[in-house]
């Protein structure tokens, strides 16, 4: 047995470590810890919960929409608001901006090079790759020329002697399998990726003023005003802006992503049966089509239990909890107990080996990761595109249902493939599509309240907190693009008073429960090859498929109500 | 570190960008610098013999949001080619090498580059629980921080929590997070690029500045440079002239609001903030968030999580405006920095100016243990 680490597991975001122990070439056990620690949830105790969503949309500022929607919708939930129609479009295309945006960057730039070896890209033929794309895309920047030009610029870096991101990684291992021209394909859409999505988030500058950190949120609807008869608000200007971003994205995505995507993963079919995971599966489903309390989902809403694809579950709001017992927190009754978040406590509790330190020591220290551990109905979950596809494929989703079915039958593969590595990354590229094919029906509707003098933005009815109870409590529910996302908040006289997210990286990325049940990076982690455990890539590809979120997936709230003194600008 | 000459001709050929271009873009720097028309050829000098010096990014107690930024650099497109003309040998979130090689990365050049590499860091650090706050590689935030930072020729603290603690620091500080000028002191030739997150146009002129010159430009009082922090938003607004005409936002949505009014009575911190947002706005000139209807919650400053906030009531001891009730209950402390910042925004500004000086930048390789 040998104990492998990767720490930090880098192209995440965020502060992850493996262990694994690796025995006959493959994982016999691994334990998931995520290493940083803030204290968001504390912070925002005694604050003004209009406010939390600036708040928390800084636990992440790659997925930097999920957490401020998350909040303003529980905090709506708690008040009574009801934005309006325009908000609600609004928000739907900047939670598909952010969607078909991250997970473009997570294809290309955090899991491509899991399996594109750059180095390989430098001795294919550019007449070869030029034969390669166009046989699978029309995309025009396909010509023999262009590839030259990136081989030869790829050349000039590494004759430089001066790799930077790219130096010292795995380039070489005999894991990596697809031909130099299949490589210097996807180093050219690389870096075409890394430009496209600059441009195409420009769609968030738009809607919220800048990326990161958009900053045209309210509780109650969007601060944006919108009318078409005014150069200060969104108008036709931005109507035609909203369509040639989409446009954009539909183009790239189609043309781009997904023919790259079936192209490598044809190559490593083998990867479908790897990674399988807890084989639960949780969405909270997105994109309202109504403004009622409980509106019709784009995607929907359910659990798949112990890959049975015969049904969908109701999701059930009580039935989510948190264990702490291998966690670097304490509870009041007991470390073994499971807590719903409304009444979730937790005390900063850190049991760990004193930094710096080689090993976590997991044979012997029972907590191990700042991150809890989630579960539903007692069980572990995994969340993120593969749970949203599965559960609208399961639900009858004509879209969903047509595009899996195309996949699965280009890769020449059975539904059981998709619960896995490789079903991971199938998932998130068919998702891509399906959002960037739905965004102009959202701006169409836009226009359309444009046109017929609907304006309104804002439910100001429940602006100001005199118009509050004095105690609320609220849930806002999000799938944030690596998942399910839930905020709990509690609101005393005006202020919070306990706010809790139960996070899509803590559902997949958190450490084993009070039964020792193990988290889904954890379980899919089980029987992963490692040819070489100096360089164990493997490992890399099955968590990568997960698409980590670190600082997303730590929180934690406070067990007592801790009188927060500071000062104020008012 | 590679001495090669030309490369850069050839890089930017490569991609596609004539030598008239980018002669354009030095020019286009020279005017964000508000350096004289003389300078444009200066910077395209340096650029072009300068090899490529090593960039080691940290991050710490971050949220990525500087990394982003990082990657949205788009005015003028070269700004991307001086970027990455940098050799980028250590980011968590971009680079290939996982694990201990990518460790070995970070540790090189502190041993085999000392004086000849930057650090730019993201997110605070943690000193709570012996360091455990944050590890990555088993190693503590702080260790790594001071050693990294020991040998490096400058380092550059980028978004408000790497600079003045952020959102880790703000009441009641779990972790007692820092920012690196506190957790590391000593450290040498630091710039602050505080904002939440920090505006890449911003981070590519401090480094074309420091390719040109070797030493950084004149910083303010919290070693921000005067060229992207020496103006309140407030003044640059392109909503002043609503101010200075009492046009101001009553309601989220009303006429107002939609006629692009001033936003100071829902909130707006932009009298009390110091940045260039109004000018370089974000995503490549696009907008900005006053631009797209929401006040600023001043995030370039120290402890706007706390001093900020609630980011929705408006800053006190406005002329013209009856001063809210409530403000009496508040520490008169809090609302005397921001309140004083406000009603003399112009005087406070010649103030930041006084006695500040450029650090020049050492070229050889200092002691260590900063």
């Amino acid at each position: 047995m040998a104990r492998v680490v990767v720490d930090p597991v880098t192209r995440i975001e965020g502060h992850l470590r493996i262990e694994a122990e690796v025995d006959r070439g493959a994982v016999q056990d691994a334990w998931s810890s995520s290493t940083m620690f803030r204290g968001i949830e504390i912070i925002l105790k005694g604050r003004d919960p209009r406010d939390a969503w600036a708040f928390t949309q800084r636990i992440c500022g790659v997925c930097t929409t999920v957490h401020a929607i998350a909040s303003i919708r529980a905090v709506e939930n708690a008040i009574g608001s009801a934005p309006p129609p325009n908000a609600r479009l609004l928000r739907n295309l900047i939670i598909a901006a952010q969607v078909v945006q991250d997970h473009v960057i997570h294809f290309y730039h955090l899991h491509a090079l899991d399996w594109v070896d750059v180095v390989s890209a430098l001795s294919a033929n550019p007449a070869k790759t030029s034969s390669l794309a166009e046989s699978i895309s029309d995309w025009p920047l396909s010509s023999p020329k262009y590839f030259t030009g990136v081989r030869d610029r790829l050349k000039g870096f590494v004759d430089r002697g001066q790799l930077g991101p790219f130096a010292n990684a795995y380039w070489g291992h005999p894991a990596y399998r697809l031909p130099a021209e299949a490589n210097l394909m996807a180093v050219a859409h690389y870096l075409e990726a890394l430009d496209w999505q600059r441009e195409f988030i420009k769609m968030h500058a738009v809607l919220g003023g800048k990326n990161p950190h958009l900053q045209s949120f309210l509780v109650g609807g969007m601060a944006t005003p919108v009318d078409p008869d005014s150069q200060s608000a969104l108008n036709t200007h931005t109507i035609a802006a909203l369509k040639q971003f989409v446009a954009q994205a539909r183009d790239f995505v189609a043309r781009v992503y997904i023919p790259d995507l079936l192209a490598i993963a044809s190559f490593y079919k083998d990867w479908a049966g790897h990674g399988r995971g807890v084989g639960n599966y949780l969405a909270y489903g997105e994109y309202p089509d109504d403004d009622t309390a409980n509106p019709v989902l784009f995607l929907p809403r359910g659990i798949i239990r112990g890959r049975d694809l015969s049904k969908v579950e109701p999701f059930d709001e009580t039935k989510v909890t948190e264990y702490v017992s291998h966690s670097w927190y304490q509870y009041q009754a007991g470390d073994d107990v499971a807590l719903h978040p409304y009444r979730g406590e937790t005390a900063p509790n850190y049991t760990g080996p004193t930094p710096p330190y080689e090993l976590l020591g997991t044979d012997t220290n029972k907590k191990y990761s700042w991150l809890k551990s989630p579960r539903y109905d007692g069980e572990p979950m995994e969340v993120g595109p593969l749970a949203r596809m599965l559960v609208a494929y399961v639900s009858g989703h004509a879209r969903v249902k047509e595009l899996v079915g195309a996949v699965l039958k280009q890769l020449n593969v059975g539904p059981e493939a998709l619960f896995s590595t490789l079903g991971r990354v199938a998932a998130r590229g068919i998702e891509t599509q399906i959002i960037a094919e739905k965004m102009d029906a959202w701006v169409d509707a836009l226009a359309a309240n444009m046109g017929s003098g609907e304006l309104r933005i804002h439910d100001n009815s429940k602006w100001d907190p005199s118009t509050w109870p004095a105690d609320a409590m609220g849930a806002g529910f999000h799938e944030a693009p690596r998942g399910a996302l839930g905020h709990w908040v509690s609101i005393h006289n005006g202020l919070i008073s306990n706010y809790q997210c139960v996070v899509p990286s803590t559902w997949n990325a958190g450490p084993r429960d009070a039964k020792d049940r193990r988290g889904p990076y954890e379980e899919a982690l089980l029987g992963t090859p490692v040819a070489d455990p100096e360089r164990p890539i493997e490992i890399l590809r099955t968590v990568h498929s997960f698409d980590p979120c670190m600082a997303c997936g730590v929180h934690v709230v406070d067990a007592k109500r801790r009188e927060v003194t500071r000062v104020r600008a008012v | 570190m590679s001495r090669q000459r030309g490369w850069l001709a050839t890089e930017l050929e490569h991609r596609g960008v004539s030598r008239r271009e980018f002669l354009g873009f030095c020019t286009t720097m020279a005017a964000a610098l508000a350096l004289p028309d003389a300078a444009a050829a200066q910077i395209a000098r340096a650029i072009q013999q300068t090899a490529k010096p090593i960039l080691i990014w940290l991050e710490f107690q971050d949220c990525a949001g500087n990394t982003e930024s990082f990657l949205r650099a788009s005015r003028p497109t070269a700004a991307e080619v001086i970027l990455d003309m940098l050799s980028l040998d250590y980011h968590e979130t971009i680079m290939a090498a996982a694990g201990r090689q990518s460790r070995e990365n970070r540790d090189r050049p502190v041993k085999d580059n000392p004086g000849n590499y930057i650090v730019v860091i993201e997110g605070s650090i943690p000193t709570g629980a012996n360091g455990a706050y944050c590890t990555i590689g088993g190693e503590s935030a702080l260790d790594i921080a001071r050693n990294v930072c020991s040998n490096a020729a400058a380092t550059i603290a980028i978004g408000t929590c790497a600079t003045f603690g952020g959102i880790p620091a703000a009441a009641p500080n779990p972790t007692g997070a820092l920012g690196v000028a506190d957790a590391v002191p000593g450290v040498r030739n630091l710039v602050n690029l505080s904002a939440c997150p920090a505006n890449v146009e911003n981070l590519t002129a401090l480094l074309v500045y420091y390719l040109t010159f070797k030493r950084w430009p004149p910083l303010d009082h919290l070693r921000r440079p005067l060229f992207a922090y020496g103006k309140s938003i407030h003044d640059g607004c392109e909503r002043r002239a609503h101010y200075d005409a009492g046009q101001y936002v009553e309601a989220w949505g009303d006429e107002g609001h939609r006629a692009g009014h001033c936003l100071y009575k829902m909130g707006c911190k932009g009298p009390a903030t110091f940045q260039n947002c109004p000018n370089v706005k974000w995503n490549g000139g696009t907008n900005w968030p006053i631009g797209c209807g929401h006040p600023c919650i001043g995030c370039s400053e120290p402890d706007f999580w706390d001093r900020m906030t609630p980011f929705y009531q408006h800053l006190p001891g406005v002329p013209g405006f009856g001063v809210a009730s409530d403000i009496d209950k508040i520490g008169a402390l809090a609302v005397l920095g921001v309140g004083a910042a406000f009603a003399g925004h112009g005087l406070i500004q010649i103030m930041k100016r006084v006695g500040n000086k450029p650090e020049p930048l050492e070229p050889k390789t200092p002691a260590k243990g900063a």
